[in-house]
């Protein structure tokens, strides 16, 4: 492979979110095992800006490819401006955020420019004078293990998984890449915010989840108040999301959202093998519930026997009172 | 003419509690029966609602796999669809997205050569390999704009659709020149199961099979889009340590604890 690492970063209305920063270190990871270098690709409506803010260490270059155009997330102008950056240097790797967009860009563009894909990676590391990655299939119930022996390879980085590059070195040299977009198949027509203010899930630190046990939609009441408390994303089980009690975004499992936070709170939740394929790969997993032999219970870090409803604001007094009111 | 909506299907295991083979490093398949992806049966239900508000549209499902992949194609036809084809290239049965997305390609690109494409419908992903890229890798290869994520398609006419496209943080919503892949997930529809007439239909279906000959895909293409990145090999996941159980004499004692080990670990 080329000794040359490339960390995408894409921003989310005008700001580069976590997933650009866990990208650049999994780059880093992989830098320091193959003794290679790390560049990073800006691009967006305000990239220069965005790259001077960029501050992490052992970053050699920052491209950064500058267009109104860029404003708003189209594949097809975006694939341009990626493909004008890459153009004319090799890069053994290059490395994708796995939000929506990262892996809609990374996979349209594996195709275009003939370069295998790795998905949603876990790891990324030399083996033997080969790039090797893991990612989990089958919800996390097996870990496959890739290899590539090709010259460029693109991978798309899991969120919450690396840690996020620290912004204690100086920004790289910054070159701006100029970038004409042409006609494109796509037209972006208008962003719509998600109504309300609450945490995305995906890329979430902390949830606080509820299920069946809550036994109506009121009991989110009790589960919001405690995700507000710890700085949570709100999730649910299909049941509680059945039952009506709260919207399909919320729901985590093999029918909803994947994910892995650092902290996962499931309230009420038995944990059905189709909830657990959501979320078993958490950081930590508390678990509360009134019935101690429920899978969910079995498979927490942490677990509580208790009535949820009694407990619950007993927490919430309980981290109040810590944090001094 | 009329619309032509293609539903890519993938026949999968009907659980993903699999179990490893850690001695060949492979997903241990004796015993394993298998339907339809679960996501894709909202890719179906979305092509045959666009049939539906479309008279005279056609709906043909495609998949890619082995033996078993016939089954989840009747399983598409009774669910509405009116055609199906089966591609079987077995040295694509790797979990590859990359190779795969190639074949399924070259497979469109014969499908659309006999009646125009207008849209190729997805579900989310696999619920074996989890990717949930082959349709922006799909319109990769053909140089066709793609949308993964989508809740909603309207405004469908023969040359263009708006799609609505769920990312973190809101919707984008995209007007995509036909022809184009669309991914979907579960906002988008309540699917309907197969109808009396829909399985019996499925029985009669003749499914036709291409080969890797029949689409156009030689050896050297294998070698290039199978061979570059590939899965060594499959390993259990680490079990997880056993967890504590927080005890006490009251609620409030049991939430002192938790708080407690919440703050030491950080977490909080």
């Amino acid at each position: 492979m080329e000794n040359q690492i490339l960390a995408v970063c894409l921003p989310q209305q005008g700001v580069l979110p976590s997933s650009a920063f866990e990208v650049l270190s999994a780059a880093k990871n992989l830098a320091n095992q193959s003794q290679g270098k790390v560049f990073a690709a800006v691009l967006g409506e305000k990239a220069q800006e965005l790259a001077k803010g960029l501050t992490v260490s052992g970053v050699e270059k920052i491209f950064a490819a500058q267009h109104p155009k860029l404003t708003h997330n189209n594949d097809e102008i975006y694939a341009q401006a990626l493909s004008k950056i890459i153009e004319g240097k090799k890069f053994g790797a290059i490395l994708f955020p796995g939000t929506i967009f990262g892996k809609s860009l990374a996979a349209l563009m594996s195709a275009r420019l003939k370069a295998g894909l790795g998905v949603d990676i876990t790891e990324i590391g030399m083996d033997g004078g080969k790039i090797q990655a893991r990612r989990a299939a089958y919800s996390g119930n097996a870990l496959a293990t890739l290899s590539t022996t090709q010259e460029t390879s693109f991978f798309i980085v899991l969120p919450m998984v690396f840690p996020q590059a620290e912004k204690t070195g100086n920004a790289a040299e910054i070159v701006p890449v100029p970038f004409e977009p042409a006609e494109t198949k796509m037209e972006y027509v208008s962003f719509q915010p998600e109504a309300s203010s609450e945490i995305d899930l995906g890329t979430a630190e902390r949830i606080v989840s509820g299920g069946r046990g809550l036994g109506n939609a009121e009991g989110f009441k009790v589960i919001r108040e405690l995700a507000e408390t710890v700085k949570a994303a709100v999730g649910a089980s299909r049941a509680a999301v059945d039952a009506g009690w709260i919207p399909y975004s919320h729901q985590v499992g093999l029918t909803g959202k994947t994910v892995h936070p650092k902290l996962y709170v499931a309230c009420g939740i038995s944990g059905q093998i189709q909830h657990l394929a959501g979320m078993s790969s958490s950081g930590t997993i508390v678990a509360l519930n009134t019935d101690p032999e429920c899978p969910m219970m079995k498979t927490a870090s942490l677990s509580v026997t208790n009535d949820i409803y009694e407990l619950i604001p007993l927490i919430v007094a309980e981290i109040k009172k810590r944090r001094g009111g | 003419m009329s619309l032509h909506i293609v539903v890519c299907v993938k026949s999968t295991p009907t659980t993903v509690n699999v179990s490893i083979d850690g001695t060949a490093g492979k997903i241990k398949t004796a015993g394993l029966s298998y339907a339809m992806n679960p996501f894709d049966e909202y890719a179906v239900e979305e092509a045959i609602r666009i049939k539906e508000k479309n008279p005279g549209a056609i709906v043909t499902a495609l998949s890619l796999g082995p033996e078993h992949t016939e089954g989840t194609l009747r399983e598409a036809v009774a669910r509405g669809a009116d055609k199906a084809v089966w591609l079987s290239i077995p040295e694509c049965d790797t979990h590859n997205s990359y190779g795969t997305s190639h074949a399924l390609a070259m497979a469109l690109k014969k499908i659309h050569a006999e009646n125009a494409v207008h849209l190729v419908l997805f579900g989310k992903n696999a619920s074996d390999g989890n990717a949930g890229v082959t349709a922006a890798q799909i319109a990769g290869w053909l140089n066709w704009p793609a949308a993964i994520s989508v809740k909603k398609i309207d405004s469908l006419n023969e040359t263009e659709t708006v799609v609505w496209r769920a990312v973190e943080n809101g919707v984008d919503v995209l007007k995509l020149k036909l022809p184009a892949c669309v991914g979907t997930i579960k906002e988008i529809n309540d699917p309907r199961l197969p109808s009396l007439k829909g399985k019996m239909a499925s029985k009669k279906a003749v499914i036709p099979k291409w080969t890797a000959q029949d689409i156009g895909l030689k050896a050297e293409d294998f070698s290039s889009t199978l061979e570059p990145l590939k899965i060594e090999n499959f390993s259990a996941p680490p079990p997880r340590p056993a967890g504590l159980k927080i005890e006490g004499a009251s609620a409030a004692e049991k939430a002192k604890k938790l708080v407690d080990i919440l703050i030491e670990r950080k977490l909080i």
